[in-house]
């Protein structure tokens, strides 16, 4: 017997057609196929969603959170990217 | 028996043979090799039990003599019970549990879509829903027999071995007796003669995938559709109906 361990996936579902796919959590699967069809197990049971994607956790690409002051606090102060600034006039309810 | 009868019994004996499935897998619920393999195999485990609801409240309903599903699945004996000796045959290691259920899905898949197609409005509808989940239970069972069959020599080994040890227990899902024989006639219901072609085929296909070897055909078991069991059956029952028998119409 080996020990080796399952490698790690992120499940993604699409919990209406025409929304996008969201980060639902992870699950240890043998291989790809597995790994869908232990994501269908794990987080649609209760009728989540309409489709599926899964990838193995070590395939993403993620930012470092050592930088994470340089990537994202620049943004802080520039208040005039945020749509903050219309009068909305009475009576527009979807904007 | 009146074909009346015959299509309630008929029915029961669908009933027993999910809710004698759905009781060994149960079983399993936190003693899986993998978090994950849990509780997929738990969900499957819920399906079957949710069909033995709908076979066993049908049977009940045109029974007419007030029992309940709950009856049907807790107070009748050993004897009883006409589900098939695959089914209550122990889990063993993980590759006999994967082997029963390709084993009996191969079979219960084809025998549903027959039933689609039976003249008994009722039963077609619960065949139906059943065979969604079957069909999906059936995929997960297939690919992790290839995984264990193609996968290391060990894993092959102990598949080859399930699949010849379990294989003696196939041979009656096909020895049609008067009840299949009426619903064949009776009812348009699956023709099982038809099917075990079928069916061979489709668990030739499974098992050539997996490189493992279909064992010879060897001498077969019966006696399940007749009521009579393995010695594992007993141990079974007296688990699942301890509850309701030592506390009779407890409810929480």
């Amino acid at each position: 017997m080996t020990e080796k361990e399952w490698p790690l996936y992120e499940v993604f579902i699409r919990t209406r057609a025409g929304l996008s796919h969201r980060h639902a959590g992870s699950v240890h699967a043998p291989d790809d196929q597995m790994a869908l069809d232990n994501a269908r197990d794990t987080y649609t049971r209760r009728s989540e969603g309409v489709s599926l994607w899964v990838v193995r956790s070590d395939k993403i690409v993620a930012s470092d959170p050592a930088e994470s002051a340089a990537l994202f606090d620049p943004a802080e102060d520039k208040i005039y990217r945020h749509p903050t600034f219309y009068e909305i006039p009475d009576g527009v309810e979807n904007l | 028996m009146t074909s009346d009868q015959q299509l309630t019994a008929y029915t029961l004996r669908l009933g027993d043979n999910a809710l004698v499935l759905g009781q060994r897998m149960l079983e399993l619920v936190a003693a899986s090799p993998e978090l994950e393999e849990e509780l997929a195999n738990a969900n499957l485990a819920l399906d079957y039990i949710g069909q033995a609801r709908l076979y066993y409240s049908y049977a009940a309903e045109r029974e007419g003599q007030g029992r309940s599903e709950d009856d049907l699945a807790f107070l009748r004996h050993e004897h009883e019970f006409r589900n098939l000796l695959l089914l209550e045959q122990p889990n063993g290691h993980f590759g006999d549990t994967i082997v029963r259920q390709v084993l009996f899905d191969t079979f219960y898949q084809l025998q549903l879509a027959a039933l689609l197609e039976c003249n008994d409005e009722r039963l077609a509808e619960i065949a139906a829903r059943a065979a969604k989940e079957v069909r999906y239970h059936l995929r997960h069972a297939e690919r992790w027999l290839v995984r264990l069959g193609d996968g290391t020599a060990e894993s092959h080994g102990r598949a080859q071995q399930s699949l010849d040890h379990l294989w003696r227990y196939t041979g009656e899902m096909f020895v049609a007796d008067e009840l299949d024989a009426a619903m064949l006639t009776n009812f348009d219901g699956p023709d099982l003669e038809l099917m075990e072609g079928e069916w061979r085929r489709a668990v030739a296909a499974i098992v050539s995938e997996a490189t493992l070897e279909l064992p010879d055909a060897g001498s077969m078991a019966g006696g399940g559709k007749q009521g009579i069991h393995t010695e594992h059956f007993g141990f079974l029952i007296a688990e699942m109906q301890h509850l309701p028998r030592s506390f009779p119409g407890e409810r929480w």
